[in-house]
């Protein structure tokens, strides 16, 4: 058996699996605290199914509390960010391109010192310890708390993060330090920004890990936590505390894993519909299809692994406005207010679920309140959004070939039952924990992204080493051996550079191997 | 466009990334040095070409490299200019004007930088009218203009000037340099005066670039066709709509060259195009067809979005238009078939046109 459990900004849900059978599944309110909504929802599981504890062999939660942190700007830590690249890199300085309210929300300093390697392995400059210490006191000074270290071609040689790293531990032994090779990829500025959000979530992810490991280990749970992390995969407790970033996407994630795994479909168009907004994204081989661009987080552009996602202004708690010919819903929306603003809830409010249940397509609330609703008003709002719905699958797809659709969420009975061809739309059972099934089934993976230089004659062995990096990487982390395998590879050779240069990706992903 | 100014550089970015038909680096680094310049230094003025006087001391300026590295050892605005200075110093003459070597991709950013750092105007042109991938390659090479004295300078401060016999020489030990600087330096080159820049340059570009992304930019806000806005102002055709299905790349001599094949989706259903590259979009191939090559334009575009992609970011699953424009014609001259027709870059065809 194994729970998963998905922390959303107003729900939190919650599943029983034993091996893919879903035996319970809950949905209650996310608490302040986190925690004390999972301690609710795990007892709503043992009421529908009593189940022993000491049975359970994972948890697996994703949450969305970091990235909503760094949205709403708050609880992040003091933050220094580290360069070394001097005399490259000057004109354009860490967090240059950030939005000011997040600078001032992280107290962001940086320091531009001297280091970084050339595309071959050469030192732009050596380290100046020196410079550090001095940078390093100067934090001290500051209150810094969390500091983000980033070298240039740190993905190729990480020598300079690691030594600035114990130099500047040795001077400041309490802050937390965190390294961009560990985060992202090559493109300086992105790997940095991701490595800078990382270092002012870790005091926030110390104290919400501790928090999930508590309120799991309070009933009576002895099997070990793991968090889901944005490529569908899992960590545990101690790498999510010093990788909170890896958890940002994990929503989209989970809600599209799971819908792949409650319709039996690995190719498919997934419409995961919340409150406030639908998210659309495109599972290929029962993964989600990544983004190529680079992603931007609450206006920080970043270049770590996320779904490509189209999030469209329409949930169960869009506002619905205007005369039936021009009827608008969304992109406004009474949120988590949902349960007091709504007509079917006494409101005063005209929301999406309320022309839902006037339509007779949920059985929400008091239907009577909804009666009065003129039916060319319901019937041009619950087609206005089906038209919306099928244009963001539609700029989703990749080809014109069909793609089923999935719908999940809270809110999928507001989408129509045909988007392209008659019945194309699958409403799984379970689809409103789709997210909380995702989490139970993620799998372990490792990664490589590095540059390599390749001799003539030597790209089969490079390419196998790569390879065999990533599973080696996915098996200590946790996978099981049987299972593991290459699930996503790519070879850039990099123009100009002689030696045949060439950026190797490899990823290898496996299922967990419980009860080690 | 008399001026730019920090709000503008968004669409520059754009347009010059379609300019770069494929290849010429993400412009975004490009578009942060400017901004910080602009910033710094304040707007730069744009010349029109035909307003340059005669006698103006005129310096293209540009970055030499591996995209992948400027991503990572991100050039500084003093290097960009230090490029600059230093060639006037070695000419012995004062700047009046800085202009782009190319109008496609980061180069198309990287001289307003140095233009604000050197306090000086930019020209509204550039030697190219679209992007590619060597130092030869311009329409001042076919007025003999020399690429050299050139000058390269790197972010360490080292600095060179180069003297060569002619322009490819000049590519051959600029490429060198730059290897042995990290891969990614600052060059200064074809030093022209105003009456040879109003000949040689293809005038307008900057402006094409900012017209470009602003039409882009408004086709998505009013939901119309932004590929379509891209087609007509470059009086060029739409070749194809497809996914990328298969994308093969390999080093050859130091360049990156590759095929990408595209299967059709609409109207193209049931057809593939076959796209051949070497860091830009050389030759487009339908069942073995040929339907436009170098010189001429092959742009890649995200079918709904109207964004360029580039070759190094072209991925299966893509959904694509490909669409074809015209260079500038003195391009098909046969002088200037030899710098840059399909059989300098080892396709014995001949170039077929994107009007055709």
């Amino acid at each position: 058996m194994r729970i998963g459990i998905d922390v959303g900004g107003t729900n939190t849900d919650a599943v029983l699996l034993d091996e893919a059978r879903v035996l319970a599944a809950v949905k209650v309110n996310t608490t302040e605290d986190v925690t004390s909504g999972i301690v609710s929802a795990i007892d709503g599981l043992q009421r529908q199914h009593a189940f022993d504890p000491a049975g359970v062999q994972a948890v697996m939660i994703g949450t969305t509390h970091f990235i909503n942190a760094l949205v709403e700007a708050r609880r992040l830590a003091p933050t220094a960010a580290v360069r070394l690249s001097l005399p490259a890199g000057r004109s354009l300085p860490p967090m240059v391109s950030w939005p000011e309210r997040l600078v001032d929300a992280v107290a962001g300093r940086s320091y531009l010192c001297h280091g970084g390697h050339e595309f071959d392995g050469r030192h732009i400059s050596d380290l100046d310890e020196d410079e550090l210490r001095k940078a390093a006191d100067d934090m001290g000074r500051a209150g810094t708390r969390s500091v983000a270290i980033t070298s240039v071609f740190s993905p190729v040689n990480h020598e300079f993060e690691q030594r600035a790293a114990e130099l500047i531990a040795a001077e400041l032994p309490d802050v937390a330090i965190s390294l961009s090779h560990e985060i992202g990829r090559i493109g300086l500025l992105e790997r940095e920004n991701a490595t800078i959000i990382n270092a002012a979530l870790r005091e926030l992810a110390a104290g919400i890990v501790d928090g999930l490991a508590q309120s799991v280990t309070g009933a009576g749970i002895t099997a070990p936590l793991y968090l889901s992390q944005n490529d569908g995969t899992l960590m545990d407790v101690d790498f999510a505390r010093r990788y909170p970033v890896a958890t940002f996407a994990s929503g989209p994630t989970n809600s599209m894993r799971g819908a792949a795994v409650l319709s039996g479909l690995d190719t498919c168009a997934v419409v995961d519909v919340g409150g406030t907004t639908s998210d659309v994204g495109v599972l290929n081989q029962g993964f989600p299809r990544e983004a190529t661009t680079a992603v931007s987080v609450a206006g920080i552009r970043t270049n770590f692994r996320m779904p490509d996602v189209l999030s469209i202004g329409i949930g169960g708690g869009s506002l619905v406005q205007g005369e039936p010919a021009e009827v608008a819903v969304g992109p406004e929306s009474v949120g988590y207010q949902l349960t007091s603003r709504a007509l079917v809830f006494g409101g005063d409010t005209l929301t999406a679920t309320d022309i839902a249940v006037a339509a007779g397509r949920a059985e929400i609330g008091d239907a009577d309140r909804v009666r009065h609703l003129a039916p060319a008003l319901v019937r041009a709002a619950m087609e206005r959004i089906a038209a919306d719905a099928t244009d963001a699958v539609e700029r989703m797809r990749t080809s014109a070939e069909p793609l089923p659709v999935v719908a999940v969420g809270g809110g999928s009975m507001l989408l129509p039952d045909e988007m392209f061809e008659p019945g194309d739309v699958r409403r799984p059972e379970h689809y409103a924990v789709a997210n909380a099934i995702g989490a139970a089934i993620a799998q372990i993976g490792g990664e490589v992204d590095r540059v390599y230089a390749i001799e003539p004659g030597q790209r089969d062995s490079v390419v196998d080493e790569a390879k065999q990096e990533a599973l080696d990487r996915a098996v200590a982390a946790g996978a099981s051996p049987s299972t593991v395998e290459i699930v996503d590879f790519d070879e850039v050779p990099i123009p100009y550079l002689p030696g045949n240069a060439t950026r190797i990706r490899a990823k290898a992903v496996g299922d967990l191997q419980l009860g080690r | 466009m008399r001026e730019i100014t920090p709000d503008v550089l968004g669409d520059i970015a754009l347009g010059a990334a379609i300019l770069g038909t494929g290849g010429g680096g993400d412009p975004h680094i490009g578009r942060l040095l400017a901004e910080e310049s602009l910033r710094e230094y304040g707007p730069v003025r744009l010349t029109p070409l035909d307003e340059l006087p005669p006698d103006a001391a005129v310096l293209p300026v540009a970055l030499m490299g591996a995209p992948t590295v400027m991503v990572e050892k991100l050039p500084s605005i003093e290097e960009i200019g230090l490029a600059a200075r230093t060639l006037a110093d070695y000419l012995g003459r004062e700047l009046t004007h800085i202009a782009c070597a190319e109008a496609g991709g980061v180069n198309s950013l990287i001289p307003v930088a140095a233009a604000a750092q050197l306090g000086l105007p930019l020209v509204d042109a550039d030697g190219m009218g679209r992007a590619f991938p060597e130092i030869q390659m311009t329409l001042p090479t076919l007025y003999d203009v020399r690429a050299t004295p050139m000058a390269i300078a790197d972010e360490k401060g080292n600095r060179a000037v180069l003297d060569t016999v002619d322009n490819r020489w000049a590519e051959r030990l600029a490429r060198s340099a730059t290897v042995d600087m990290g891969c990614s330096a600052s060059i200064s080159s074809y030093a022209m005066t105003g009456q040879q820049a109003r000949e040689a340059l293809v005038p307008g570009t900057l402006s094409l670039c900012a017209e470009l992304g602003r039409l882009v930019r408004d086709a998505r806000a009013e939901h119309t066709d932004p590929v379509d806005a891209v087609v007509s102002r470059l009086t060029g055709r739409r070749l194809f709509t497809g996914k990328v299905v298969d994308v093969s790349r390999r080093t050859v001599t130091g360049f990156a060259r590759g095929d990408a094949r595209l299967a059709g989706t609409d109207a193209h259903s049931g057809t593939e195009l076959l796209l051949r590259f070497q860091n830009e979009h050389l030759v487009a191939e339908r069942d073995g067809t040929v339907l436009v090559s170098v010189p001429d334009l092959i742009c890649v575009l995200e079918n709904d979005s109207g964004e360029a992609v580039t070759t190094e970011s072209l991925r299966y699953g893509q959904r694509v238009a490909v669409i074809a424009a015209p260079a500038d014609p003195r391009w098909h001259s046969p002088a200037g078939l030899e710098v840059a027709g399909p059989r300098y870059f080892g396709y014995d065809i001949d170039p077929v046109r994107a009007t055709q």
